[in-house]
């Protein structure tokens, strides 16, 4: 079986996050930038699936600016086998990612993708989705636990009040939580090794994708700065002002 | 020029410092209150850093090390710098200067060393001969195929840790460019050998849980084969392999100096007096400014320095000046971030008083700041004479 695992390069986690002045976005430059941590999860399982025998090939890919190749070095020192790297410098969304994945599926013939559940950036929480989608595939998300046996996939979803257990057809699309696993670091012996594992270049023209975006940001502002608490008088007043000033009751 | 760090150093840069953070900051004050890096902490340690291919990672490939070109090595040790001292050293690399060990030396020191069976020390200094090396008291007198050592070593680090010693004793005197000078031999000795005993050092400002000791020869007999390179030839030995521990000492302070930098820069914003962050007052920004470029100076001699021992080109005045550098740029920069703290910088819940008192030994060991500034002036006048 073959994995393919879309990783993608964000503000790394630990970077307080600044917006430009002129609310166009966030800042990027002289910013440290990380595999989407999420994605890193998902190199993890498919990197363990291969070591349990369970899968043949892991490939990572990649679409963003050069340094995205960075990204996949990421996932190559941690165990993955080769890279794929679609180079596109301006913004690209979900449906844009998703519709290359699909190229890159239909070129690859992987029987599982893993995605993260969601890019630490923008939040979206929608490629896996869309990905199946488009390729009329199974998919089950926000995985806390993946089983592969009998041909199928056993996926242990996170879902609000509990766990949900759900079998999957092969091929399918399994986006992983935060839960599934804890990844490893790179050893300096596959840090090495990564150095001589190819990546494939390739633009988004290569798969006839056009990923100008179809949306456009009116607006990046930063949350307002937390306000001191007020003491309230009586039960009354509290009750009043969760009502007409909190606006929760 | 280009100065950017390659793709496996920026994933070795990455690696080491998640290490750093996750297994070696936990047990920081553990090591500092107590003086000792507890047994099962040392244990997970060094098997996590074998795991990762951090342990003897200087050693060629072949070998079994991981094969870390100088400058790599250096990136590792800045990262790894930033932690105590003792937790560092817990992530062990055997002295370079095993790799002229031949023969049977090599199954029996060398190779186990990498294979993280043993830990060697290395005994130079004496109570008289600190600076001035070739002054040592300590010698070996050929008797038939053995040598006899007497003498006693002093401040030997990690003697505690090591399961052998790498001793430099002298065996004669020669006539030198400026005078007869001693003619030294570097012996491997097993602990436990007859005649040689290990007593405890002194109690230090600097780098607790990592301590120093007293060796003592008297009337031990080894055998010539326990001879490391050629006899009469031990300083030799020492010159083609030591120069590349000032980079290492260099290197460590630099991480260091990342951190205390760090923690100043963080205060400044996060603390405020008179209504504002101390950021916003010069007295206290013109400091960061000053500290970030004593640490960009260090950092660009430090890298050129082992830049240029990859290349086969570096000087030992290369060497001193890393060294020479990075540790009066630490101990600037680890003095103004407690400046920049006022009290707390001197209080244990934070790592500056550490880094302040361990900052203090680094312009002493592998050679002061006069023997280096001895190195490079040297480098500079004997050419023309001087």
């Amino acid at each position: 079986m073959k994995v393919l695992v879309p990783v993608k390069r964000v503000v790394d986690y630990n970077v307080k996050i600044r917006v430009k002045a002129d609310g166009s976005g966030v800042e990027t430059a002289n910013v440290k930038m990380s595999m989407n941590p999420f994605d890193e999860i998902a190199v993890e399982q498919a990197v363990r699936l291969k070591e349990a025998g369970a899968a043949e090939e892991v490939v990572a890919v990649s679409i963003g600016p050069q340094q995205a190749q960075e990204t996949i070095r990421t996932a190559l020192a941690m165990g993955a086998d080769r890279g794929i790297h679609i180079k596109h410098d301006g913004e690209v969304e979900p449906l844009a990612v998703a519709k290359l994945l699909k190229a890159v599926v239909e070129k690859e013939g992987p029987e599982l993708v893993l995605t993260g559940k969601q890019a630490i950036d923008d939040d979206c929480n929608q490629t896996g989705q869309m990905l199946a989608a488009l390729l009329g595939w199974a998919q089950g998300t926000f995985a806390s636990k993946l089983e592969i046996a009998d041909g199928g996939a056993k996926v242990t979803r996170e879902v609000d009040g509990g766990l949900e257990t759900i079998q999957l057809k092969l091929p399918a699309i399994v986006s992983v939580d935060l839960r599934l696993n804890e990844p490893r670091y790179a050893s300096l012996p596959n840090i090495m090794k990564a150095k001589k594992k190819p990546i494939d270049a390739h633009e988004p023209a290569d798969f006839g994708v056009d990923p100008t975006p179809r949306l456009k940001t009116v607006k990046v502002s930063e949350p307002p700065p937390r306000q001191g608490g007020i003491k309230v008088e009586s039960v009354d007043e509290l009750v009043e002002k969760l009502k007409t000033e909190a606006k929760v009751i | 020029m280009d100065f950017s760090p390659s793709e496996e150093q920026r994933l070795l840069i990455e690696m080491a410092r998640r290490f750093v953070e996750e297994e070696l900051y936990p047990h920081e004050r553990t090591v500092e209150e107590t003086d000792e890096v507890p047994v099962e902490v040392a244990e997970r340690i060094k098997q996590k850093s074998r795991e990762l291919g951090l342990y003897a990672a200087a050693m060629p490939e072949e070998l079994g090390g991981g094969g870390l070109d100088t400058l790599s090595m250096t990136m590792l040790d800045r990262e790894l710098g930033r932690a105590s001292y003792a937790l560092h050293y817990t992530v062990y690399r055997p002295s370079n200067i095993l790799q002229a060990c031949v023969g049977e030396q090599r199954e029996k020191y060398l190779l186990p060393c990498i294979r993280g069976e043993k830990v060697d020390c290395l005994a130079m200094t004496e109570p008289g001969a600190g600076s001035d090396v070739r002054g040592m008291n300590c010698r070996a007198v050929r008797d038939g195929d053995d040598f006899v050592i007497n003498g006693t070593k002093h401040f030997i680090s990690h003697a505690d840790w090591a399961d052998f010693v790498i001793l430099m004793a002298a065996t004669g005197e020669e006539d030198g460019p400026r005078g007869p000078r001693k003619k030294i031999t570097t012996f491997l000795i097993d602990k436990g050998w007859p005649g040689f005993t290990i007593r405890p050092g002194y109690k230090n400002v600097s780098m607790r849980g990592y301590h120093n000791f007293i060796l003592e020869f008297d009337d031990c007999r080894v055998p010539a084969s326990q001879v490391l390179g050629e006899v009469d030839k031990g300083f030799d030995v020492a010159n083609d392999w030591l120069g590349a521990t000032r980079l290492q000492v260099a290197g460590t302070c630099l991480g260091r100096c990342d951190r205390a930098l760090e923690l100043a820069t963080q205060w400044a914003v996060d603390r405020k007096q008179f209504g504002q962050p101390i950021g916003k007052f010069q007295g206290v920004s013109f400091k960061l400014a000053d500290m970030a470029l004593r640490l960009r100076q260090a950092e660009l001699v430090t890298y050129e320095a082992a830049w240029k021992h990859d290349q086969g080109t570096m000087t030992d005045s290369d060497a001193a000046m890393a060294k020479l550098a990075a540790t009066e740029a630490l101990a600037f920069i680890a003095d103004e971030a407690i400046q920049i703290h006022g009290g707390m910088g001197l209080m244990n819940e934070l790592p500056l008083e550490m880094i302040w008192r361990d900052a203090r030994l680094e312009r002493i060991w592998e050679g002061t700041s006069e023997i280096q500034r001895h190195i490079i002036s040297r480098g500079l006048l004997r050419p023309l004479g001087g």
